[in-house]
């Protein structure tokens, strides 16, 4: 099967700091996929890459086929507007910060990618628009401002919006990091079964460990720009090989221990 | 005449100009800040009366006023020379506009410091001189900074009233040379280069100011 | 006697009542100038914030240093030059034209810098959504920032257009007969400048209150986070 996505030997800088170093990285379509590792360490990088808000310097990175370079590329980013925005018709991002856009309802927000971009009927767009908001739970709220929300609420109108575009990859940014600890299961409760569909692709930078453990299919451990130790989510969490992975989980799960309680709640 | 036997009327002109609105920005703060903690005070006369000024000065226009004050105000007997009239012009329009800047500097002050100096029983005035005042400065020096160069801009007006200024002298040549886009450039030039001289002289009193007893040297980078 | 009103000196009340008409000729012509000054400085500012923000480096150096040249000497000279020096170029325009192209040059630069202040406003967050949902950069601008920006900017722009109707009398210099260049005739012909020059004073106040108070009301009717959209 060829990989969905396909990093070989990418390099990122921001000026003088190296970011990620000849990176390489596969993912397989339809599977699920979480980032871990401490800040900084190019987790959130490689989803900005793929979601192409961020250039790279040196390698290659293909997305379901279609290379990031153009033909005629020579080692440096220089894709034209054109050729990304055929590549992003089949990605989509979930932001930490949400980012709906506050001047619009929550329903436009939801259908104004679709109408602008994809040029479906307003109509059409809306019918989808509310059935994906029934899906995250959301449907009372279709005529509010993502003022009166809360941020869980935001967040789930975000994957919402997201999902409306309808991407082979669907990218999470740390997606419950800004909420209040008692909002998080609600979102991860949205995601949770949208890992159950077969074809999404799923990449997921998060610090909610037990989550990942149970959501993916397989779990990365990045540190300063490299993948450290990669596998099946139980192996790793409950033994990892590599000593700096023992070092991190240790410290992340000795965290952790209160927000098992949250967890159960909503289970 | 080439262009360079032009410099020198110009020079004498830009001279008057720049003492102008020298004069006319010192005497325009201290207005300013006497207007601006006026109308911060309780008494409401003080308060009043500089919130006439203020309105009085910033709802007219300039030039209104500087023909007021050269052609009106003499038909009931009170004249000054046309250098005086435009100082003085120049300096209540600058103090008007200034005294909204201090004004809104000092109610920027964080309220919990005027709870501070109330609760160690300091006196009104101490607290405006020694607490507000200073902290207030610094907000006040980059709209100072713009005041400043709308102030050289308008010295082009007092031309008007037959002020030998930069404008004054480069309407006379070009009377005389009909050489409109050469001497309006340099006219022009004159004004941007005395602009950007004046912008250093603001930025620099801003760092003096910054390094100053308010700020202790670790609060900045 | 002008346009048709004659005046009558005998007292200062019935002098200022008698002008009165002659003055309000005037102050249309101060209200049109200032109209087409304004309406030329958000179009060109417009056009110099978004020069600015060229990737080319040339374009975006060139309208940085113009734009503050502008900005940083006075109206009065650059009406000069515009009055004297267009007709050497064979450009030919009406004194007010010319006066109102020179109000829209002047601001012109101002409303750029308050254009450019509204658009680096919009949090990056809205940009990087923008992205990822794929919309090209005139449907971003068009129903994501521009939105997001007006309610940033009306208090900004509606204090220049004070401004500008305070500068309407700078005018007068180049033969346009303003409020104040009326005013003025009629005190050349009676020898009585007191009462014209103060009855200007004291239009353009209540003028220049009313338009400070018009906007302050168009600013909170806009909703903070942008021109809702449905």
């Amino acid at each position: 099967m060829n990989p969905i996505i396909r990093f070989e030997n990418v390099t990122k800088r921001f000026g003088a700091l190296t970011v990620l170093d000849s990176f390489n990285f596969e993912v397989q379509r339809g599977e699920k996929v979480t980032l871990i590792g401490p800040s900084g360490s190019g987790k959130s990088t490689v989803l900005r890459i793929l979601m192409t808000l961020e250039p790279f310097q040196e390698g290659q990175l293909e997305l379901d086929g279609i290379s990031y370079h153009e033909p005629n590329g020579r080692g440096t980013f220089k894709a034209s507007e054109k050729h990304l925005h055929k590549i992003r018709c089949n990605v989509g991002m979930v932001f930490q910060s949400f980012n709906l856009f506050p001047h619009m309802t929550v329903l436009r927000n939801v259908v104004e990618a679709p109408v602008a971009v994809l040029k479906m009927k307003r109509e059409e767009a809306e019918s989808r628009a509310t059935e994906l908001l029934r899906m995250v739970g959301l449907s009372d709220k279709k005529d509010h401002f993502p003022s009166q929300l809360s941020g869980g609420q935001q967040q789930r109108v975000a994957i919402a919006r997201a999902l409306a575009m309808r991407p082979r990859v669907l990218l999470f940014d740390e997606p419950t990091s800004a909420l209040d600890p008692q909002l998080v299961g609600e979102v991860l409760g949205v995601i949770r079964d949208l890992a159950q569909e077969h074809d999404l692709t799923m990449l997921l930078v998060t610090h909610e460990m037990r989550f990942a453990r149970e959501v993916s299919d397989r779990v990365c451990f990045f540190d300063r720009g490299r993948i450290v130790e990669q596998g099946d989510p139980d192996m790793l969490f409950s033994n990892p090989q590599q000593p700096r992975t023992r070092e991190f989980l240790s410290s992340i799960l000795g965290e952790q221990a209160p927000a098992r309680e949250s967890l159960r709640q909503v289970q | 005449m080439t262009w360079t036997q032009y410099l020198a009327p110009l020079l004498k002109g830009a001279q008057v100009t720049v003492m102008i609105s020298l004069a006319s920005i010192t005497i325009g703060a201290l207005l300013a800040f006497a207007a601006g903690i006026a109308r911060t005070s309780s008494n409401r006369i003080i308060s009043g009366i500089a919130f006439v000024y203020i309105v009085l000065f910033r709802g007219t226009p300039l030039l209104v006023q500087l023909f007021w004050f050269y052609y009106a105000l003499p038909l009931i007997g009170v004249s000054f020379d046309p250098i005086t009239t435009g100082i003085m012009t120049l300096s209540l329009l600058t103090g008007a506009f200034g005294a909204e800047v201090v004004r809104g500097a000092l109610l920027a002050v964080p309220p919990t410091q005027l709870e501070a100096a109330r609760a160690l029983n300091f006196s009104k005035t101490y607290t405006l001189w020694h607490i507000s005042m200073p902290q207030a400065i610094i907000e006040m020096m980059p709209s100072f900074g713009n005041l400043a160069i709308q102030n050289l801009k308008d010295t082009a007006l007092v031309s008007l009233i037959s002020i030998a200024d930069l404008t004054f002298q480069a309407q006379s040549m070009r009377n005389i040379t009909l050489d409109s886009a050469t001497v309006y450039t340099l006219t022009l030039l004159g004004y941007f280069i005395i602009a950007l001289c004046l912008m250093l002289i603001v930025r620099f009193i801003e760092m003096k100011l910054r390094r100053g007893p308010a700020f202790p040297r670790s609060a900045h980078s | 006697m002008m346009y048709g009103y004659a005046w009558d000196t005998s007292t200062p009340l019935t002098f200022a009542l008698s002008i009165l008409p002659i003055l309000g000729i005037g102050l249309l012509v101060t209200l049109q100038a200032a109209a087409v000054g304004y309406a030329i400085a958000l179009v060109l500012g417009l056009v110099l914030a978004l020069l600015r923000r060229s990737k080319i480096k040339i374009i975006s150096w060139t309208v940085a240093g113009f734009t503050e040249f502008v900005r940083d000497t006075p109206l009065l000279v650059q009406l000069f030059f515009l009055y004297y020096v267009l007709p050497d170029f064979g450009i030919i325009l009406p004194a007010f034209m010319t006066g109102a192209l020179a109000l829209g040059l002047q601001y012109s630069a101002y409303t750029s810098e308050v254009y450019r202040a509204g658009i680096d406003a919009v949090p990056r967050g809205q940009w990087e959504a923008a992205t990822a949902l794929n919309l090209t950069r005139r449907q971003t601008y068009r129903d994501i920032v521009v939105p997001q920006m007006i309610p940033r900017i009306v208090p900004a722009l509606g204090n220049y257009l004070v401004s500008m109707l305070k500068e309407t009398p700078v005018l007068s210099v180049v033969t346009v007969l303003d409020m104040l260049g009326l005013a003025n005739m009629i005190g050349e012909r009676t020898f009585e400048y007191l009462v014209p020059l103060s009855m200007v004073g004291l239009i353009f106040l209540p003028m220049t209150l009313i338009c400070s108070a018009l906007i302050f009301l168009v600013e909170r009717a806009l909703p903070k986070s942008g021109i809702p959209l449905r």
